[in-house]
Protein backbone atom coordinates (compact mmCIF):
# COMPACT_ATOMS: atom_id res chain seq x y z
CA UNK A 1 0.00 0.00 0.00
CA UNK A 2 1.43 3.29 -1.01
CA UNK A 3 2.29 5.47 1.35
CA UNK A 4 0.67 8.91 1.82
CA UNK A 5 1.15 12.23 3.76
CA UNK A 6 -0.71 15.31 4.97
CA UNK A 7 -0.53 18.68 3.81
CA UNK A 8 -2.21 22.02 4.10
CA UNK A 9 -2.77 23.53 0.79
CA UNK A 10 -4.82 26.65 0.65
CA UNK A 11 -5.40 26.14 4.23
CA UNK A 12 -7.45 23.04 3.78
CA UNK A 13 -6.14 19.69 4.07
CA UNK A 14 -5.16 17.14 1.68
CA UNK A 15 -3.23 13.99 0.76
CA UNK A 16 -0.73 13.16 -1.43
CA UNK A 17 1.50 10.18 -2.37
CA UNK A 18 4.90 9.51 0.24
CA UNK A 19 7.49 11.19 -1.85
CA UNK A 20 5.81 13.80 -4.06
CA UNK A 21 7.39 17.13 -5.32
CA UNK A 22 5.74 20.27 -5.65
CA UNK A 23 5.77 19.64 -8.93
CA UNK A 24 3.55 17.05 -8.43
CA UNK A 25 0.83 18.58 -6.23
CA UNK A 26 0.68 21.38 -8.45
CA UNK A 27 0.04 18.63 -11.54
CA UNK A 28 -2.10 16.82 -9.49
CA UNK A 29 -4.26 19.57 -8.50
CA UNK A 30 -5.37 19.91 -12.26
CA UNK A 31 -3.11 23.44 -12.41
CA UNK A 32 -0.79 25.34 -14.88
CA UNK A 33 2.41 25.65 -12.72
CA UNK A 34 3.38 28.53 -15.18
CA UNK A 35 -0.04 30.84 -14.03
CA UNK A 36 0.30 30.76 -10.18
CA UNK A 37 3.29 30.61 -7.88
CA UNK A 38 3.76 28.41 -4.83
CA UNK A 39 5.02 29.53 -0.99
CA UNK A 40 6.12 26.06 0.71
CA UNK A 41 6.09 26.72 4.54
CA UNK A 42 6.22 30.69 4.41
CA UNK A 43 9.23 30.04 1.59
CA UNK A 44 8.16 31.19 -2.19
CA UNK A 45 9.28 28.15 -4.20
CA UNK A 46 10.97 29.53 -7.13
CA UNK A 47 9.13 28.08 -10.39
CA UNK A 48 11.86 26.17 -11.56
CA UNK A 49 12.47 24.14 -8.07
CA UNK A 50 9.23 23.12 -7.98
CA UNK A 51 9.71 19.66 -9.26
CA UNK A 52 13.15 19.14 -7.04
CA UNK A 53 11.43 19.91 -3.87
CA UNK A 54 10.11 16.85 -2.20
CA UNK A 55 7.08 17.39 0.32
CA UNK A 56 6.93 16.27 4.12
CA UNK A 57 4.07 15.63 6.40
CA UNK A 58 2.75 18.60 7.82
CA UNK A 59 3.40 20.95 4.85
CA UNK A 60 2.03 24.11 4.51
CA UNK A 61 1.49 25.59 0.99
CA UNK A 62 -0.15 28.29 -0.68
CA UNK A 63 -0.70 28.20 -4.32
CA UNK A 64 -1.93 31.65 -5.49
CA UNK A 65 -2.19 33.64 -9.07
CA UNK A 66 -3.71 36.85 -10.15
CA UNK A 67 -7.42 37.65 -10.01
CA UNK A 68 -9.19 40.83 -10.95
CA UNK A 69 -8.52 43.83 -8.35
CA UNK A 70 -8.18 47.17 -8.04
CA UNK B 1 1.27 71.40 -30.87
CA UNK B 2 2.22 68.83 -28.65
CA UNK B 3 0.20 65.18 -29.60
CA UNK B 4 -0.50 62.24 -27.59
CA UNK B 5 1.77 60.16 -29.29
CA UNK B 6 5.06 62.00 -28.58
CA UNK B 7 3.20 62.85 -24.81
CA UNK B 8 4.82 59.99 -22.93
CA UNK B 9 5.15 59.22 -19.13
CA UNK B 10 8.12 57.02 -17.87
CA UNK B 11 8.12 54.92 -14.45
CA UNK B 12 10.84 53.49 -13.11
CA UNK B 13 12.58 52.97 -16.61
CA UNK B 14 9.21 51.83 -17.92
CA UNK B 15 7.86 54.58 -20.89
CA UNK B 16 3.73 54.16 -21.55
CA UNK B 17 1.56 56.38 -23.50
CA UNK B 18 -1.38 55.78 -21.86
CA UNK B 19 -1.67 57.96 -18.68
CA UNK B 20 -4.51 55.68 -17.26
CA UNK B 21 -4.27 52.55 -15.02
CA UNK B 22 -7.42 50.71 -14.69
CA UNK B 23 -8.20 48.07 -12.23
CA UNK B 24 -9.60 44.61 -12.66
CA UNK B 25 -12.21 44.02 -10.15
CA UNK B 26 -15.82 44.23 -9.48
CA UNK B 27 -16.72 43.46 -13.60
CA UNK B 28 -19.46 41.70 -14.38
CA UNK B 29 -17.46 38.95 -15.96
CA UNK B 30 -13.85 38.74 -17.78
CA UNK B 31 -15.51 39.98 -21.20
CA UNK B 32 -16.73 42.83 -19.76
CA UNK B 33 -13.44 43.82 -17.67
CA UNK B 34 -11.68 42.90 -21.58
CA UNK B 35 -13.54 45.28 -23.32
CA UNK B 36 -13.02 47.90 -20.93
CA UNK B 37 -9.70 47.31 -20.60
CA UNK B 38 -9.72 47.97 -24.43
CA UNK B 39 -12.24 50.76 -24.45
CA UNK B 40 -9.74 52.75 -21.95
CA UNK B 41 -6.36 52.38 -23.79
CA UNK B 42 -4.43 51.85 -20.60
CA UNK B 43 -1.50 49.67 -21.09
CA UNK B 44 -1.23 48.51 -17.45
CA UNK B 45 -3.75 47.07 -14.79
CA UNK B 46 -3.87 46.37 -11.43
CA UNK B 47 -4.60 42.76 -10.03
CA UNK B 48 -4.40 41.23 -6.80
CA UNK B 49 -2.74 38.27 -5.62
CA UNK B 50 -5.12 35.59 -4.43
CA UNK B 51 -5.48 31.82 -3.42
CA UNK B 52 -6.45 29.37 -6.28
CA UNK B 53 -9.10 27.55 -6.14
CA UNK B 54 -8.00 24.09 -5.58
CA UNK B 55 -11.54 22.50 -5.96
CA UNK B 56 -11.95 24.51 -9.04
CA UNK B 57 -8.47 24.08 -11.07
CA UNK B 58 -9.98 25.08 -14.42
CA UNK B 59 -12.31 27.73 -13.66
CA UNK B 60 -11.40 31.02 -16.23
CA UNK B 61 -8.55 33.12 -14.92
CA UNK B 62 -8.02 36.54 -15.68
CA UNK B 63 -4.82 35.87 -17.26
CA UNK B 64 -7.46 34.26 -19.89
CA UNK B 65 -8.85 37.13 -20.61
CA UNK B 66 -6.14 40.49 -20.50
CA UNK B 67 -2.41 38.73 -22.17
CA UNK B 68 -0.12 39.92 -20.19
CA UNK B 69 1.98 39.86 -22.43
CA UNK B 70 0.03 43.00 -24.29
CA UNK B 71 -1.03 44.49 -20.68
CA UNK B 72 1.26 45.10 -18.19
CA UNK B 73 -0.12 43.39 -14.86
CA UNK B 74 0.58 46.06 -11.92
CA UNK B 75 0.04 42.97 -8.52
CA UNK B 76 -1.52 45.14 -6.02
CA UNK B 77 -1.46 44.02 -1.76
CA UNK B 78 -5.02 45.19 -1.77
CA UNK B 79 -6.54 43.66 1.53
CA UNK B 80 -3.56 43.69 3.29
CA UNK B 81 -3.12 45.68 6.62
CA UNK B 82 0.90 45.20 7.62
CA UNK B 83 3.71 45.72 5.82
CA UNK B 84 4.52 42.13 6.34
CA UNK B 85 1.45 40.65 4.61
CA UNK B 86 1.69 43.00 1.52
CA UNK B 87 5.30 41.89 1.22
CA UNK B 88 4.69 38.42 1.22
CA UNK B 89 1.81 39.00 -1.39
CA UNK B 90 4.01 40.38 -3.74
CA UNK B 91 6.87 37.81 -3.33
CA UNK B 92 4.38 36.03 -4.55
CA UNK B 93 3.48 38.05 -7.29
CA UNK B 94 6.79 38.25 -8.51
CA UNK B 95 7.14 34.60 -8.50
CA UNK B 96 3.67 34.31 -10.36
CA UNK B 97 4.23 37.44 -13.14
CA UNK B 98 7.96 37.97 -12.95
CA UNK B 99 7.54 41.09 -12.70
CA UNK B 100 8.85 43.94 -10.02
CA UNK B 101 7.05 46.91 -11.23
CA UNK B 102 3.64 46.42 -8.33
CA UNK B 103 1.47 48.67 -6.75
CA UNK B 104 2.09 48.79 -2.82
CA UNK B 105 -1.03 49.61 -0.65
CA UNK B 106 -0.89 48.96 3.33
CA UNK B 107 -4.77 49.59 4.68
CA UNK B 108 -4.81 51.52 8.17
CA UNK B 109 -8.67 50.35 8.88
CA UNK B 110 -11.65 48.67 6.69
CA UNK B 111 -14.01 51.29 6.60
CA UNK B 112 -12.18 54.03 4.80
CA UNK B 113 -9.25 52.00 3.68
CA UNK B 114 -7.16 54.80 4.18
CA UNK B 115 -3.33 53.58 3.71
CA UNK B 116 -1.00 53.17 7.00
CA UNK B 117 1.89 55.23 6.34
CA UNK B 118 3.74 53.96 8.74
CA UNK B 119 3.19 50.59 7.25
CA UNK B 120 3.18 51.84 4.23
CA UNK B 121 6.80 53.43 4.34
CA UNK B 122 8.48 50.45 5.92
CA UNK B 123 7.15 47.92 3.45
CA UNK B 124 8.62 50.38 0.60
CA UNK B 125 12.06 50.08 1.95
CA UNK B 126 11.34 46.62 2.44
CA UNK B 127 10.67 45.97 -0.97
CA UNK B 128 13.30 48.48 -2.19
CA UNK B 129 16.01 46.63 -1.08
CA UNK B 130 14.43 43.52 -2.28
CA UNK B 131 14.91 44.93 -6.00
CA UNK B 132 11.22 45.85 -6.40
CA UNK B 133 10.07 48.60 -8.00
CA UNK B 134 7.24 50.08 -5.87
CA UNK B 135 4.13 52.35 -6.79
CA UNK B 136 2.80 52.99 -3.72
CA UNK B 137 -0.69 54.39 -2.26
CA UNK B 138 -0.37 56.89 0.16
CA UNK B 139 -2.42 59.63 2.07
CA UNK B 140 -2.45 63.48 -0.07
CA UNK B 141 0.38 64.64 2.03
CA UNK B 142 3.54 66.37 0.72
CA UNK B 143 5.71 65.22 3.61
CA UNK B 144 4.33 61.64 3.29
CA UNK B 145 5.32 61.75 -1.14
CA UNK B 146 8.80 62.87 -0.11
CA UNK B 147 9.38 60.24 2.58
CA UNK B 148 7.96 57.59 0.11
CA UNK B 149 10.04 58.74 -2.66
CA UNK B 150 13.65 58.86 -0.43
CA UNK B 151 12.74 55.06 0.79
CA UNK B 152 12.29 53.87 -2.74
CA UNK B 153 8.96 54.51 -3.98
CA UNK B 154 8.96 54.84 -7.68
CA UNK B 155 6.01 56.54 -7.95
CA UNK B 156 3.81 57.99 -5.65
CA UNK B 157 -0.03 57.41 -5.58
CA UNK B 158 -2.07 59.81 -3.51
CA UNK B 159 -5.85 59.27 -2.97
CA UNK B 160 -8.32 61.95 -4.20
CA UNK B 161 -10.68 60.43 -1.91
CA UNK B 162 -11.12 56.76 -0.19
CA UNK B 163 -11.43 53.85 -2.13
CA UNK B 164 -14.61 52.84 -4.23
CA UNK B 165 -16.01 56.22 -3.35
CA UNK B 166 -15.92 57.99 -6.33
CA UNK B 167 -16.00 61.35 -3.99
CA UNK B 168 -13.77 62.99 -6.40
CA UNK B 169 -10.46 64.60 -5.54
CA UNK B 170 -11.52 66.23 -2.21
CA UNK B 171 -8.02 68.75 -1.86
CA UNK B 172 -6.61 69.68 -4.77
CA UNK B 173 -3.95 72.04 -2.67
CA UNK B 174 -2.17 68.75 -1.62
CA UNK B 175 -2.21 66.75 -4.53
CA UNK B 176 -0.49 69.71 -6.40
CA UNK B 177 1.97 70.13 -3.76
CA UNK B 178 3.04 66.59 -4.09
CA UNK B 179 3.28 67.22 -7.92
CA UNK B 180 5.45 70.13 -7.31
CA UNK B 181 7.38 68.47 -4.37
CA UNK B 182 7.95 64.70 -6.47
CA UNK B 183 11.01 63.80 -8.63
CA UNK B 184 9.15 60.62 -9.22
CA UNK B 185 5.83 60.41 -11.34
CA UNK B 186 2.83 61.25 -9.69
CA UNK B 187 -0.95 59.48 -10.16
CA UNK B 188 -3.94 59.85 -8.18
CA UNK B 189 -4.98 56.78 -7.34
CA UNK B 190 -8.37 56.06 -5.93
CA UNK B 191 -11.69 58.12 -5.32
CA UNK B 192 -12.22 59.70 -8.97
CA UNK B 193 -16.04 58.57 -9.56
CA UNK B 194 -16.61 60.25 -13.02
CA UNK B 195 -14.77 61.95 -16.20
CA UNK B 196 -14.76 65.40 -15.09
CA UNK B 197 -12.53 64.43 -11.88
CA UNK B 198 -10.27 62.44 -13.67
CA UNK B 199 -9.69 66.07 -15.60
CA UNK B 200 -8.99 67.60 -12.04
CA UNK B 201 -6.45 64.98 -11.04
CA UNK B 202 -4.30 65.41 -14.99
CA UNK B 203 -5.22 69.44 -14.64
CA UNK B 204 -3.02 69.51 -11.73
CA UNK B 205 -0.14 68.16 -13.53
CA UNK B 206 -0.19 64.34 -12.09
CA UNK B 207 1.35 61.88 -14.46
CA UNK B 208 -1.40 59.80 -14.63
CA UNK B 209 -4.28 58.38 -12.52
CA UNK B 210 -5.18 54.64 -11.50
CA UNK B 211 -9.06 54.05 -10.90
CA UNK B 212 -10.95 50.64 -10.45
CA UNK B 213 -14.98 51.63 -9.40
CA UNK B 214 -15.74 54.79 -11.45
CA UNK B 215 -15.17 52.20 -14.55
CA UNK B 216 -16.99 49.34 -13.48
CA UNK B 217 -19.38 50.31 -11.62
CA UNK B 218 -21.08 52.42 -14.26
CA UNK B 219 -24.11 51.73 -15.84
CA UNK B 220 -21.96 51.33 -18.96
CA UNK B 221 -18.48 49.96 -17.80
CA UNK B 222 -17.50 49.94 -21.49
CA UNK B 223 -18.59 53.52 -22.62
CA UNK B 224 -17.21 55.48 -19.32
CA UNK B 225 -13.63 53.54 -20.19
CA UNK B 226 -14.20 55.28 -23.14
CA UNK B 227 -14.77 58.99 -21.69
CA UNK B 228 -11.79 58.61 -18.68
CA UNK B 229 -9.58 57.59 -21.60
CA UNK B 230 -10.57 61.23 -23.25
CA UNK B 231 -10.74 62.72 -19.71
CA UNK B 232 -7.39 61.73 -19.41
CA UNK B 233 -6.36 63.21 -22.58
CA UNK B 234 -8.00 66.24 -22.36
CA UNK B 235 -7.18 67.02 -18.47
CA UNK B 236 -3.23 66.51 -19.94
CA UNK B 237 -3.85 69.12 -22.94
CA UNK B 238 -5.10 71.60 -20.48
CA UNK B 239 -2.24 71.54 -18.21
CA UNK B 240 0.33 71.34 -20.94
CA UNK B 241 -1.37 74.33 -22.40
CA UNK B 242 -1.58 76.19 -19.11
CA UNK B 243 -4.83 77.81 -18.61
CA UNK B 244 -5.92 81.05 -18.02
CA UNK B 245 -5.69 83.07 -15.15
CA UNK B 246 -9.07 83.52 -13.11
CA UNK B 247 -10.58 87.30 -12.61
CA UNK B 248 -13.28 88.34 -10.35
CA UNK B 249 -15.91 90.05 -12.87
CA UNK B 250 -16.06 89.77 -16.82
CA UNK B 251 -13.94 90.39 -19.16
CA UNK B 252 -15.48 90.83 -22.79
CA UNK B 253 -14.13 89.01 -25.47
CA UNK B 254 -15.54 90.84 -28.52
CA UNK B 255 -13.63 94.05 -28.77
CA UNK B 256 -15.52 97.19 -27.70
CA UNK B 257 -14.14 99.92 -30.41
CA UNK B 258 -16.48 100.13 -33.30
CA UNK B 259 -19.32 99.20 -31.55
CA UNK B 260 -22.51 100.81 -33.52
Amino acid sequence: MAAEISLIVNGEPRRVAFGSSIADLVAGIGLDPKKVAVEHNGEIAPRSTLADVSLSEGDVLEIVHFVGGG
Amino acid sequence: MTDTVSDSWTVAGRTFRSRLIVGTGKYKDFEQNAAAVEASGAEIVTVAVRRVNVSDPKAPMLTDYIDPKKITYLPNTAGCFTADDAIRTLRLAREAGGWDLVKLEVLGEARTLYPDMRETLKATETLANEGFLPMVYCVDDPIAAKQLEEAGAVAVMPLGAPIGSGLGIQNKVTVRLIVEGAKVPVLVDAGVGTASEAAVAMELGCDGVLMNTAIAEARDPIRMARAMKLAVEAGRHAYLAGRMAQRRYADPSSPLAGLI
